[in-house]
C-alpha cells in the first residue's frame, strides 16, 4: 500500500517534470500577460559535444552557444558566456535537425464528399462557395498557413524521429495552394510558423473533388494545361472572368518553390513535361520505383524528394497465392531500397521524407535499411537538412547549425543514423524537448550496493549492463554466488530496484531512490517489511564489448540488380541494338503491285528495308533463314487501347478534345509484348467511346523496352477520337444526366463544339487559349484527323453530314458494323472504314452487324482494315483479317492488307510502314506458315530492324522468368521466417482498357464474367 | 447424281432469296436415303477416313467407310469430292437462346435467376429457338448445344439442343443433363475501385471465407443427400428433388472453376460424394491435370483466346493449355463463350489448339466427340459412326482454319438445314443495292 502510493507521487513528479518546458520561450509583445512577465534569454552553451554541423562539417569537443532561440556561435575554442546555462554535452552527439519536405502535420484531414464515384449524377463545375474557379480541383487558394495549428502529439512523434521542421501543406486537389513552413515546437502557432508561404503544391490526384472532371490522368494533364494558360490570361483581368481567386492565388504562388507529388517514375516524367511547358521547375515528390528508369530521372536535372516507404515482402507461402504476385513486384521489393544509394551514385539531388510511412517511428528504421543498400551517412544526412532547406529557399533559417540559423537540433549518444544510438533531446527553437529520459549519463558499470537495516549493512555487487537508456541489472549477495536480476526502473534521476530473496521469489527487496551520477542514494523495505535505507557506488565504468555480429551484408549482396526495360519478367536487360538482317528465301508478301513473291531475300539496313530480290549477299548482316516460311509487313491495329494509363476515357464532359492519350503512354504494359508475340508493330491509342469528341489518340510502335516518348510514331498527322450512340448517351445506365441522352444530342454536340471552334479561331490573339477549341479549330484547318466510333447508318450519315458542313472530312470509321449499309456515302465522303471481323449482338446496335462488313465495304472501295479494340483479339489480328475470306470472299492478299497497309493508309503513314517497300520502315513479322491460318505463329517480330519478339528467345526469357520467380519467393519465405512483416498476397493486375470499361481486368481466375461494351 | 446436285441448288436458292431470318425455317425430316461420297471423313475419334463415304437415313448414319454403296436405290448423293466432313460441332455450355443481346436490353435475357441456390431451374423452357444468332452457329457448322443457366450458386440444369427447330421441346436432345454449381473465389484481388478512389483495402482473407461459403454448399448437399434417401416426405423440398439426379448418377454437376484451390475443392466434392463432375472454366487446369486424371473429372475449356492469366504466364498459355490436358490424358472439350462474336468461333478456338500442340484431329475431337462423352450424348452423336444420328457437317476446306472453313451442307438428324441466317440475308440484300451480285 504505501509502495502504491509512494509509486502515484513518483507518477506525478513525472508528470510535472514534462510540463514545465510549457512557458512560452519568448513572449508575444501583442499578447497580454496573466499574471508577472517572465522575459528570459534562454541563453546556453552545449559544451563538449561533437557538433557535426553540417553533413559535411563535424567538430570535435566544441561548444554551441544559442540564445533565443538561434545558434549565436559556434566552435572548439569558446568560452561559456558568464550569463548563460551550460550544458555538459561530454559523449554526446549534435545534429541539425531534420526537415521534411512533404508533410501534412497540423493541417486536419479533409473529408470526402457524398457523390464521389457516382458515375450517373453528373457535377458540371465546383461545388466550393465563392468567388473561386471553376474546378473543385485546382484550389490555389488553399493556404496551409490559415489551416494550421500545432498538435503536440504528432509533433513528439516527428520529433523522437528527430524532425524539427516541416513543410506542411493540405494533401487534396491537384493544385493544393501553399504550404507552410513550421517547427515542430509546441509554441503558439505564431512562433513556430517560420514561413506561411513557403511552397506551392500539384499532384495528379484529383482527391476529394466531387466533380466529375477530370476522372484520368490524362484530363488532369490537361487541366493542369488549361490552368496555366488561363492563370496567364487573367493577369490582364479579364472583364468576362470577374474575380477568380484561384486563379489570383494561382498566379501569387509562381514565385514559390513548386512541388509536385508524382509518386511514379513514369508520372514524374509527366509532370516535369507540364512544367517544361510553362516554365515551371517542379521538385518532384517520387514514389520509390524511379530508380527503375535512373537515367531518364537524371536527364530531367530535377530535385527529387524521395520517401523511404519501401514495401513489404508479400507472404508467398502458399504456392497458388505466389502464384498471383508478379515478378516486377517482387523484384521491386528487393530492389526499392536500393532507391537513395542510387539518387545518390548518379548525383541526382534529393531530399527524404517520411510520408508514405505508417508513422514517423519508422523513418530512422528506413533510413538505416537505405544506408545498408549503399547510401552513405554524409548524403542521409545532407538529404534530411541542407538539402531540403536550400530546395526551398530557407538554408538561411535551418538546414545546418550555423550562428543565426534556428536552434534546432538534435543530441544524441552516437553517430545519428547507427541503430544502437539514443536519442536523448530534441531541441526547436532554443527549445527542449526530451526524447529519452534516460541514459543522458550512461550509469552501466559495477556497483557496490549497501544495503542497512536494523543498523546492520548488507553488502551486494550490482552490475549494469543493457543499454544507456534501457539498462538492465543483477545483483550478488557474494563473489561466490549466483547473479540475481534485478528489476531497474529509471525516471529521470528516480531509481527503483526490486529483487526477490533467492529461493523466495513472492518476497521481495524494494529500494526506492535518487541516483546523483555515480552514487545512488534512497530507502525502502526488505522482503520482511522492514524499512532500509541504501547507497550505492560505481566501482568501475561499463566497458562496451565491440559487437562482432556480421548483420544483414549479406542480403544486399545477393540482390539481383540487373534493370530489366519494361520492368517485369519479359523485359530485356538492354534493348537489342540495330543491326543488318537478311532474311533469306522466304515467301514475302509485299501488300505490293509485285503481290507475294517466293523463295525471296529481304536485306535490311539501318532499321529499313533496303533490298528485296534473289540470293542477295549477306555481308556482316545477321541472316535468318525463312525458307517455309512467310514475311508479311507487321500488323497495325487501328483500334487499340493498349499501353494507356490512369484510364483512357475522360468521361466527364461530352467534349473533352483537350486530353491526349500521348500523356498517358505505358510502355510497360504486358501487353505490348504479348502482341508483339501475335506480330503487332504498331497500334493506335485511342481514347475511349463514353463521350462525343474524346480525346487525342496516339499511333505507336511496339518498341517493346523503350521510354513512352521512344514509343511514338515519329512525325505522324495527328488523330482524335469521337464516338456516337449508345455509349454517348450513356445508354448502359438506368439514368443519365449529361446531354447527350439520344442520337439527336449528339448531333447537336457537334454542330456547337465546332461552331464555338468556328467563332473561337475568328477571335484575336487576346482570345484566352483554351486547349478544347485549338484541338477542334486543328480538325477545322486539315490539320488534325477523326477516326471515330459509330455502329448504325443513321448515326455514320449524320457525321458526314456535319463533317460536310464544317468543310473537313471524317477520316475513319471505327467499328462501323453498319458501314456496309452506307458504303457508297462514305466512299462519296471519302472515309475509310476500320472494323471488327465478327462481332455482334452485344448490344442493341449491333443487331444488324453482319461478319460480310468488311467485304463489303472493301468491295464498294473502302480502304477498310480490321481492329482489335481488344487486347486479346489484338493478338490474332491476321486471323480476324482471314475471316473476310470466309465472310464474303475476299482475296487472301487483300485479307491481309486489312490488318497491315489499309490501317497505315487510313492513319497516313503508308509511306513509312504496312508494305514491304525498299525504303520502308522494317516493321516485319516471319511468320511460321500461311499468314492468313489460324496454326501460324511469328517467330519473329521486328521493328525498325530491330527484333522485339523472337521465338527462341522468348523460350529463354520463360526459364528466366521461373528461375527468379524461385529466388524471390524462396527470399520472401526466408524473410517471413526472420520475422520480417509480410503483406497477403494480392492480384497483381494488368489493367486492359477497352473502349468503354478501362482499367477492366477480364480474366477468368479473378473475374467471372464478361461486362464489355464497345 | 446431276439431279441431286441440281436439288441442293435449289435448295439454296430457296433460301438465299429470304430477306429476313424469319423466313428460314427449320427443316422437315426427309425421306430416303443420302450418300456423301468420295470425302475425307473425320470421325471425330481421331480416324480419318480418305475418299469415305457416309450413307444416312432415317435421321441416323447406317454406314460409313471407305467402301460403301448405297443401301436404298433413290438415295440423293452429295459428291464430297475434295470436301471435308466432320461430326457436327457442339458448344458444351452457353447461354444460347437465353442471352439475345449481351448489353443494355434486359428484357432479351433470360439466363439468370434471382436467389443462391436454384437447382430446380431449368433453361429448357426459356430456350428461344427463333434466336438470331442460332442460325449463324449452324452456318459454321455448330450443330448442338448445351443450353446452361447462370448466376448464384446452384444456376440451375441445362439441356442439349439441337440447333434447328420450331420451339424447345423439338429442340431439347437430352434434357436437363447437368446441374450448374458456381464456386466462390479463393483470389485476394484489391478492388480497382477501391485502388482507384485511394479508399482502404479490404484484407479479408478470401481463402477463410471461401472455405465458409464451401461450407454451407456442402451442407446444402448433405441435406439434400438426407432428403432424397427418406422414403417418405413431410414437407416436399423442390430443391432437393431437383438434384435426385446428382446422387443416381443419371445427371452430372458442373462445376465452373478456375482457380487452382477451387479445383481442389471440386475433387473433395467428387470424393465425398461421389458425383459424376465435369469443371468448366478450368483455365488454370494444366497446373493440376494430373490430379484431375487421378480423380477421373472432365474438363470443359471455356475460351481458348483469352490472355495469360498473370503478367508473368508463357505468353500462349491459354492456347497451349489443352495439349498439357492431353498430354496428362484428361477428358477435355472446348468451348467459346465470346460474348461479342457469340459463340460462332468454336472451331478456330480448336484451330489454335492445334496450332499450339494438339494434333487437328485431336482438336476436332475436344469439340465434337470429347463433348458428347462430356455431356453424355455420345451414345447418339459426336462421331461419324454407324448408328449415331446423322449429325454431320460439310466443309470446303479445313474446319478450323478460317482461311477454309467455309460450311457447305450441314445435317442435324438427317435433315439438311439451311444455311442461311440474319448476317447471310443482309449481306445479300446490299450486295444487291452496290449491284455487286
Amino acid at each position: 500500500m504505501r509502495i502504491l502510493k509512494w509509486l502515484i507521487a513518483q507518477k506525478l513528479l513525472f508528470l510535472a517534470v514534462l510540463l514545465v518546458p510549457g512557458r512560452l520561450v519568448f513572449a508575444q509583445a501583442t499578447f497580454p500577460v496573466n499574471g508577472v512577465a517572465d522575459p528570459r534569454s534562454d541563453y546556453y552553451a552545449f559544451t563538449h559535444a561533437t557538433i557535426v554541423k553540417d553533413a559535411k562539417t563535424t567538430l570535435q569537443n566544441a561548444t554551441m552557444i544559442t540564445r533565443k532561440g538561434k545558434v549565436v556561435a559556434l566552435g572548439t575554442q569558446l568560452a561559456v558566456p558568464a550569463d548563460a546555462v551550460e550544458i555538459d554535452c561530454s559523449g554526446k552527439f549534435i545534429y541539425p535537425s531534420f526537415i521534411d519536405l512533404f508533410s501534412d502535420y497540423g493541417i486536419a484531414p479533409v473529408t470526402p464528399g457524398q457523390n464521389r464515384g457516382d458515375f450517373f449524377r453528373y457535377q458540371n463545375t465546383s461545388n466550393t462557395k465563392g468567388a473561386y474557379g471553376w474546378n473543385q480541383a485546382i484550389k490555389p487558394e488553399t493556404d496551409a498557413s490559415r489551416l494550421f495549428t500545432t498538435n503536440n502529439d504528432k509533433a513528439k512523434d516527428l520529433r523522437s524521429a528527430g524532425f524539427g521542421t516541416v513543410l506542411s501543406h493540405q494533401q487534396d486537389g491537384i493544385s493544393r495552394g501553399t504550404g507552410t513552413l513550421v517547427t515542430l515546437g509546441s509554441d503558439k502557432e505564431n512562433l513556430v510558423m517560420l514561413k506561411e508561404r513557403a511552397a506551392a503544391f500539384y499532384s495528379f490526384n484529383k482527391g476529394i473533388s466531387t466533380q466529375d472532371y477530370p476522372n484520368s490522368l490524362m484530363g488532369e494533364i490537361a487541366l493542369l494545361r488549361q490552368t496555366y494558360l488561363d492563370a496567364q490570361w487573367y493577369k490582364n483581368r479579364p472583364a468576362s472572368e470577374g474575380i477568380n481567386l484561384s486563379l489570383q492565388a494561382w498566379n501569387e504562388s509562381q514565385a514559390l518553390p513548386q512541388i509536385f507529388e508524382a509518386n511514379d517514375k513514369w508520372n514524374d516524367l509527366r509532370a516535369l513535361k507540364i512544367g517544361a511547358e510553362f516554365g515551371a521547375q517542379y521538385i518532384i515528390k517520387a514514389g520509390g520505383n524511379e530508380y527503375q528508369r535512373l537515367d531518364e530521372m537524371k536527364a530531367t536535372h530535377a530535385s527529387f524528394i524521395l520517401p523511404l516507404n519501401f514495401p513489404l515482402a508479400v507472404d508467398v507461402e502458399d504456392a497458388n497465392d505466389a502464384r498471383l504476385v508478379a515478378l516486377g513486384v517482387m523484384k521491386h521489393w528487393e530492389m526499392a531500397p536500393l532507391q537513395p544509394a542510387m539518387f545518390e551514385k548518379a548525383q541526382i539531388p534529393f531530399a527524404l521524407t517520411a510520408a508514405g510511412l505508417k508513422s514517423p517511428a519508422e523513418f530512422m528504421a528506413n533510413v538505416r535499411k537505405a544506408m545498408e543498400s549503399g547510401l552513405s551517412s554524409a548524403r542521409a544526412l545532407d538529404a534530411l537538412t541542407r538539402m531540403p532547406a536550400t530546395l526551398i529557399g530557407v538554408y538561411d533559417l535551418v538546414g545546418s547549425l550555423d550562428p543565426g540559423k534556428l536552434a534546432n537540433f538534435v543530441i544524441t549518444n552516437g553517430p545519428v543514423f547507427e541503430e544502437k544510438t539514443v536519442f536523448f533531446e530534441n531541441w526547436i527553437q532554443g527549445k527542449k524537448y526530451i526524447i529519452t529520459e534516460n541514459g543522458w549519463k550512461d550509469l552501466r558499470g559495477n556497483y557496490k550496493l549497501t544495503v542497512k537495516i536494523n543498523d546492520k549493512n548488507r553488502e551486494y555487487t550490482v552490475e549494469i549492463k543493457g543499454t544507456p537508456d534501457k539498462p538492465a541489472a543483477t545483483l550478488q549477495p557474494g563473489a561466490d554466488t549466483l547473479k540475481t536480476p534485478v528489476a531497474l526502473s529509471l525516471s529521470a534521476k528516480m531509481v527503483k530496484l526490486t529483487w526477490s530473496l533467492k529461493g523466495d521469489s513472492s518476497r521481495l527487496n524494494s529500494l526506492s531512490g535518487l541516483v546523483e551520477d555515480k552514487f545512488w542514494v534512497g530507502n525502502g523495505y526488505n522482503a520482511d517489511g522492514e524499512p532500509v535505507s541504501w547507497n550505492m557506488q560505481q566501482s568501475s565504468p561499463f566497458v562496451e564489448k565491440p559487437d562482432t555480429t556480421v548483420k544483414k551484408a549479406e542480403s544486399i549482396k545477393d540482390i539481383n540488380r540487373s534493370i530489366p526495360y519494361p520492368f517485369n519478367g519479359f523485359g530485356y536487360e538492354g534493348p537489342e541494338g540495330q543491326q543488318d538482317i537478311l532474311i533469306r528465301n522466304t515467301t514475302v508478301w509485299t501488300n505490293e503491285k509485285e503481290g507475294k513473291l517466293e523463295n525471296t531475300d529481304v536485306y535490311l539496313k539501318n532499321g529499313k528495308i533496303a533490298s528485296i530480290g534473289k540470293n542477295l549477299s549477306a555481308g556482316n548482316a545477321k541472316v535468318i533463314d525463312g525458307t517455309g516460311k512467310h514475311l508479311t509487313a507487321g500488323i497495325i491495329d487501328e483500334h487499340s487501347h493498349i499501353a494507356a494509363t490512369g484510364s483512357i476515357n475522360e468521361c466527364s464532359q461530352s467534349v473533352t478534345a483537350e486530353v491526349r492519350i500521348a500523356d498517358v503512354i505505358d510502355p510497360e504494359d504486358i501487353q505490348i509484348y504479348r502482341q508483339l508475340a501475335g506480330g503487332v508493330t504498331g497500334a493506335h491509342v485511342l481514347h475511349g467511346s463514353c463521350n462525343t469528341i474524346g480525346g487525342q489518340t496516339q499511333l505507336i510502335k511496339l518498341r517493346w523496352g523503350r521510354s513512352a516518348e521512344e514509343m511514338k510514331f515519329a512525325n505522324w498527322d495527328p488523330f482524335i477520337k469521337f464516338a456516337l450512340g449508345e455509349n454517348v448517351k450513356r445508354s448502359f445506365g438506368n439514368s443519365n444526366n449529361r446531354f447527350p441522352d439520344s442520337r439527336m444530342g449528339v448531333e447537336q454536340v457537334l454542330v456547337d463544339a465546332f461552331t464555338r471552334a468556328r467563332d473561337y479561331m475568328k477571335e484575336g490573339p487576346a482570345r484566352r487559349k483554351d486547349l478544347e477549341l485549338e484541338t477542334l479549330a486543328e480538325i477545322l484547318n486539315h490539320k488534325r484527323f477523326i477516326t471515330c466510333h459509330s455502329y448504325v447508318q443513321s448515326e455514320i450519315n449524320m457525321l458526314m453530314h456535319v463533317a460536310d458542313s464544317f468543310g473537313f472530312r471524317v477520316n475513319t470509321f471505327t467499328h462501323i458494323l453498319e458501314g456496309y449499309k452506307v458504303a457508297d456515302k462514305m466512299k462519296a465522303h471519302g472515309a475509310a472504314a476500320s472494323t471488327f471481323s465478327d462481332w455482334y449482338n452485344y448490344k442493341m446496335e449491333v443487331i444488324d452487324a453482319i461478319a460480310y462488313n468488311a467485304a463489303i465495304m472493301q468491295k464498294e472501295g473502302l480502304t477498310v482494315a480490321i481492329n482489335s479494340d481488344d487486347a486479346e483479339q489484338a493478338r490474332h489480328l491476321n486471323q480476324e483479317a482471314a475471316k473476310s475470306v470466309k465472310y464474303g470472299n475476299v482475296s487472301e492478299t487483300e485479307a491481309l492488307k486489312m490488318c497491315t497497309l489499309n490501317p497505315a493508309i487510313m492513319l497516313h503513314v503508308a509511306d513509312r510502314v504496312g508494305s514491304i517497300r525498299i525504303g520502308k520502315d522494317a516493321d516485319l513479322v516471319l511468320w511460321s506458315d500461311h499468314p492468313l491460318s489460324v496454326y501460324a505463329k511469328p517467330e519473329k517480330t521486328l521493328v525498325d530492324g530491330i527484333i522485339y519478339f523472337d521465338n527462341e528467345r522468348d523460350l529463354k526469357l520463360r526459364r528466366q522468368i521461373a528461375a527468379e520467380r524461385n529466388r524471390l519467393v524462396q527470399k520472401m519465405i526466408s524473410a517471413k521466417k526472420e520475422g520480417v512483416k509480410t503483406t497477403p498476397a494480392v492480384v497483381s493486375f494488368d489493367m486492359i482498357n477497352e473502349c468503354e470499361t478501362d482499367r477492366h481486368v477480364k480474366n477468368s481466375i479473378w473475374e467471372l464474367g464478361n461486362e464489355t461494351r464497345n | 447424281m446431276n439431279k441431286s446436285i441440281y436439288s441442293v441448288c435449289c435448295f439454296l436458292i430457296l433460301f438465299s432469296t429470304a430477306r429476313a431470318q424469319d423466313d428460314v425455317y427449320p427443316v422437315r425430316e426427309q425421306p430416303g436415303s443420302v450418300v456423301i461420297t468420295n470425302a475425307t471423313i473425320h470421325v471425330g475419334n481421331g480416324q480419318v477416313i480418305e475418299n469415305g463415304s457416309i450413307e444416312m437415313s432415317g435421321g441416323k448414319i447406317i454406314q460409313v467407310g471407305s467402301q460403301i454403296s448405297a443401301t436404298q436405290p433413290n438415295a440423293r448423293i452429295i459428291d464430297g469430292k475434295g470436301k471435308q466432313v466432320y461430326p457436327g460441332l457442339i458448344l458444351p455450355v452457353t447461354d444460347l437462346g437465353l442471352k439475345e443481346i449481351a448489353n443494355g436490353v434486359r428484357g432479351s435475357n433470360d439466363y439468370e435467376e434471382i436467389g443462391e441456390y436454384n437447382p430446380s431451374i431449368r433453361s429448357i423452357v426459356a430456350y428461344n429457338t427463333d434466336s438470331r444468332i442460332i442460325n449463324t452457329l449452324k452456318a459454321n457448322g455448330i450443330l448442338l448445344a448445351n443450353v446452361t443457366p447462370k448466376g448464384g450458386t446452384i444456376s440451375g440444369s441445362s439441356t442439349v439442343v439441337q440447333l434447328d427447330a420450331w420451339n424447345w421441346e423439338d429442340a431439347a436432345y437430352k434434357m436437363d443433363i447437368a446441374i450448374h454449381l458456381n464456386l466462390p473465389s479463393f483470389i485476394s484481388r484489391p478492388n480497382r475501385f477501391a485502388l482507384f478512389l485511394g479508399l482502404p483495402i479490404d484484407r479479408t482473407d478470401p481463402t477463410k471465407q471461401a472455405l465458409e461459403k464451401m461450407d454451407e454448399i456442402k451442407s446444402f448437399f448433405r441435406q439434400a443427400k438426407v432428403y432424397i434417401n427418406e422414403p417418405v416426405h413431410k414437407e416436399t423440398n423442390l430443391k432437393f428433388e431437383a438434384l435426385r439426379g446428382l446422387f443416381d448418377r443419371s445427371k452430372k454437376l458442373f462445376i465452373h472453376a478456375d482457380q487452382v484451390k477451387q479445383m481442389l475443392v471440386a475433387i473433395d466434392f467428387v470424393k465425398e460424394f461421389g458425383f459424376d463432375v465435369v469443371i468448366v472454366g478450368a483455365s488454370e487446369s494444366y497446373q493440376i491435370a494430373d490430379l484431375l486424371k487421378q480423380n477421373n473429372i472432365a474438363v470443359i475449356l471455356q475460351q481458348q483466346h483469352e490472355l495469360p492469366a498473370t503478367e508473368d504466364d508463357d505468353v500462349d498459355q491459354p492456347y497451349k493449355t489443352p495439349y498439357q490436358l492431353q498430354k496428362a490424358g484428361v477428358l477435355f472439350a472446348l468451348n467459346d463463350e465470346h460474348d461479342e462474336t457469340r459463340y460462332r468461333n468454336l472451331m478456330f478456338n480448336a484451330g489454335t489448339a492445334a496450332a499450339y500442340g494438339l494434333t487437328r484431329e485431336q482438336a476436332l475431337q475436344a469439340i465434337t466427340l470429347n463433348s458428347a462423352r462430356i455431356l453424355g450424348i455420345d451414345a447418339t452423336t459426336g462421331s461419324i459412326e454407324k448408328g449415331k444420328d446423322a449429325n454431320i457437317v460439310i466443309s470446303e476446306g479445313d474446319i478450323l482454319d478460317m482461311r477454309t472453313s467455309i460450311i457447305s451442307a450441314a445435317f442435324i438428324q438427317g435433315r439438311q438445314v439451311s444455311l442461311e441466317n440474319k448476317q447471310t440475308q443482309l449481306y445479300q440484300r446490299y450486295m444487291t443495292k452496290y449491284g455487286l451480285k
